[in-house]
């Protein structure tokens, strides 16, 4: 499931010290709810990423548990605020045990 | 007109006895007031399969959105940490249906507030 | 007013359609849902138009008669055929035809003469529903809209040609494209393509025009064909560009608006600060303005049959005052302007002969407009019927499609003219009474609902080989009763499968012949149209 798994983040690239910032993200997942069936009837196993977390620094700004009904290529939407230069880390992690990253920088 | 919908996309969806265990799973059985939390969500879904759904609390530690008319209502917790710039946060979702969508919020204090949204999930195609 | 002085009028002269007194300092013309009709055609304007909670028996709901009198219209005036429903085949062996582009352009000079910097502003559905337009991909109306010189554009059906398309064309246009609601679904942002709003300076005042597209796309056409765009009412951010546009000095905010009339009526109750709404997407032609506190909202018909035109003072950053004029484009008694003849015979050359061949005869009168039935749907749920060997038919409820008198030929232009879109394939499949209840209920949930922001603007699904009760007061669910299969007068049963015969999926890869040449098939077989009275669908609470 793992394959072709892409996280995209807009995160501003400077911000004053103490700034409110907003921050968007999509990751490539087809998120399999559990619900589906296949042609012939039997249920499709659950297959999503069931977690995403935001941290600055090392900082938790945001930690979100998902369930099935977060569409395919999860996006999220949310406010960080930066209070000094450093990383924003950003982790997705998968049913299948996966862990998917990415990390931008803010120079205050 | 979408002939080959799946018929149960436009039939309005009932409440089920897993959103109540949910919401006391979140609750701990405490009572929910209504205010203090935004829903925003659209009145008719453009796509049942991905709905733009927005929560906002002031002051929330965590807020728990629910779609009641799924099989499984459960869609999301978020926990708002140390850094959160706002306790405000978007994402899309998706409804088996039209249905109530329930944000419940968890405040500092340990109260509940809960807003609710109905969306409707058409099958649609004509117009002017 | 201007109106029930021309309505009074015996003889029909260009000079009394154009008569106005110049007011103000500032001029706007509205055009809108033209649907491609770039030659005089025939319109009947709607029996049924039902309205629901607050604009139950409001305009544009009434019809008739009683929308006569409520204007003061003289029985058998050039307005009663203009306007109302009603003895049409007769007024319009009086009246003749309406419409044609070349009219528009000179009714749109004659303004432009009066005052030359009128703005010029298209509400939209101008590139979808003619043979031409299917086969030029749209380019044969942007050719001849510009030759008018339009100022500004929204949207609606345009996104039926495909998003690339779209772009394509609005790349080239001398004209802002907008829509404040049209957004990039993947990041949730405003889709840059298609500006927000755009600024104009006339006599002496600074103002701002706002677009509004379709709110419904994705749901009323196949969001598939143009997936990087979410679209919606927004009337939150609609406030903000009002907002945004008044601090940069707009003296007038003007929204051109594709949202339909009732869903229009409600958001200028919300969003504060529009002066003027032009009003498009419903269909409905209205002689005068709508009041809604301080806004005006203005409805322009369809198909090329009318223009709008006001005139406006404004002064010291306030609407003052205004004149207004719902012009009839009578084309028999306007003179067409021989520049855009000239490109409308162009566009239409190279299709001729496919054009103008003689697929039959109509004995009745065949019409599209109305909540529930019109004869062109009649017979194309007849064609789907017999050319696809189906139980029932469905024909989706648009409110765009031309008339045709008794005794017209029916030409392949006239065919088109009512069944012309990118995803035209007719369907065959099995569906259950279930279903079918189903599907009934939501189309009648999406005109009936009593929220107008619940509504989309289109008119009731047309059924052929099935009878139905419905009760408009009702909520989802419960409107539609008594459905019967009219060729065995048995009640439909949810659990039986009925063969189903219809066109417009807005489903990628629905499979089928094309609409038209089912059509095409039907009447070659049948030589004349004759039709049967359709008395299936029995109206409650309307
Ligand atoms: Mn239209
Ligand atoms: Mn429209």
């Amino acid at each position: 499931m793992a394959s072709g798994v892409k996280p995209r983040v807009k995160a501003p690239k400077t911000a004053s010290a103490g700034e409110v910032v907003t921050i968007k993200t999509l990751i490539s997942h087809k998120m399999e709810s559990g619900q589906r069936r296949d042609s012939d009837g039997n249920l499709i196993p659950r297959s999503i990423i069931n977690r995403f977390t935001c941290d600055f620094n090392g900082t938790n700004a945001l930690d979100v548990e998902m369930h099935g009904a977060i569409s395919t290529n999860p996006y999220f939407e949310f406010d960080v605020t930066i209070p000094e230069s450093g990383d924003l880390q950003f982790t997705w992690y998968d049913d299948d045990g996966s862990v998917y990253e990415d990390v931008k920088s803010v120079k205050v | 007109l979408g002939a080959g919908a799946i018929a149960l996309t436009a039939l309005p969806l009932r409440v089920g006895a897993a959103g109540e265990d949910a919401i006391a799973a979140f609750t701990g059985g405490a009572d929910v007031s209504e205010g203090g939390i935004t829903l925003d969500a659209p009145e008719i879904a453009e796509n049942g399969n991905t709905v733009p759904v927005g929560v906002s609390a002031d002051g929330a530690s965590a807020v728990m959105l629910l779609a009641l008319g799924n099989p499984n209502p459960d869609v999301a917790v978020f926990n708002f940490g140390e850094l959160a710039g706002s306790q405000t946060a978007s994402t899309r979702i998706r409804l088996a249906g039209t249905q109530d969508v329930v944000a419940i919020a968890k405040m500092a204090d340990g109260s509940f507030a809960s807003a609710t949204k109905n969306v409707k999930v058409t099958i649609g195609g004509c117009g002017g | 007013g201007n109106w029930s002085k021309l309505a009074a009028q015996q003889a029909l002269t260009q000079d009394d359609l154009l008569q106005f007194d110049t007011f103000g300092n500032v001029s706007l013309i509205h055009i809108t849902d033209i649907h491609a009709q770039i030659k005089p055609i025939y319109f009947r304007e709607p029996e049924i138009n039902l309205g629901v909670g607050k604009n139950r028996g409001a305009v544009p709901h009434v019809t008739g008669a009683e929308f006569r009198r409520l204007y003061g219209i003289e029985d058998g005036s050039p307005s009663h055929y203009a306007l109302s429903y009603d003895d049409f085949s007769a007024l319009a062996q009086t009246y003749g035809r309406v419409g044609g582009l070349d009219r528009v352009a000179t009714v749109i000079n004659a303004i432009r003469a009066d005052r030359p910097d009128a703005i010029l502003l298209d509400g939209g559905d101008t590139w979808h529903g003619s043979y031409t337009c299917y086969h030029t991909q749209g380019q044969d109306m942007v050719n001849v809209m510009n030759a008018l010189k339009p100022d500004a554009m929204t949207f609606h059906w345009e996104f039926t040609l495909g998003s690339e398309r779209v772009r394509e064309i609005v790349e080239e246009l001398p004209f802002p494209a907008m829509g404040q609601n049209i957004f990039d679904a993947e990041w949730d942002e405003p889709a840059e393509e298609f500006p927000d709003y755009t600024f104009f300076e006339r006599g002496g005042a600074k103002i701002a025009v706002i677009g509004q597209a379709f709110p419904y796309m994705p749901i009323a056409n196949p969001g598939w064909m143009f997936p990087e765009y979410s679209f919606g009412i927004r009337d939150g951010r609609m406030q903000e560009m009002v907002d945004e546009v008044r601090a940069q000095g707009a003296d007038l905010v003007v929204v051109l608006s594709h949202n339909g009339f009732d869903v229009d009526k409600k958001m200028a109750g919300r969003v504060k600060g529009i002066d003027v709404i032009l009003s498009g997407h419903t269909h409905d032609a209205l002689p005068e303005p709508v009041l809604v506190g301080e806004t005006i909202l203005i409805a322009s018909g369809s198909n090329g049959k009318f223009v709008s035109r006001v005139d406006l003072d404004v002064r010291d950053g306030r609407m003052m005052g205004f004149r207004h004029k719902l012009i009839p484009i009578f084309s028999d008694v306007i003179e067409p302007d021989k520049e855009v003849s000239a490109v409308i015979e162009a566009e239409r050359a190279p299709y001729k002969a496919e054009l103008e061949e003689v697929i039959g005869t109509t004995d009745d009168l065949l019409y599209r407009r109305g909540n529930f039935n019109g004869t062109w749907d009649d017979l194309i749920c007849d064609a789907l019927i017999s050319e696809r060997e189906a139980d029932i038919a469905m024909s989706p409820g648009v409110r765009w499609g031309p008339s045709l008198l008794p005794g017209d030929p029916i030409t392949r232009e006239d065919i088109w003219n009512v069944c012309s879109m990118t995803y035209g394939k007719a369907y065959r499949s099995e569906m259950t009474g279930e279903f079918i209840h189903v599907i009934l209920e939501d189309v009648g949930d999406n005109l009936f609902n009593p929220d107008p922001y619940y509504q989309q603007g289109g008119d009731m699904v047309r059924v052929g080989g099935l009878g139905y009760r419905i009760d408009v007061t009702k909520p989802q669910g419960e409107r539609i009763t008594d459905m019967t299969l009219l060729k065995t007068g048995e009640a439909i049963d949810p659990a039986k499968s009925y063969v189903v015969a219809g066109w417009a999926s807005v489903n990628e890869g629905t499979e089928g012949p094309q609409i038209w040449d089912v059509i095409e098939n039907h009447i070659r077989k049948q030589g004349t149209v004759k039709l049967d009275p359709n008395n299936s669908v029995e109206v409650i609470g309307g």
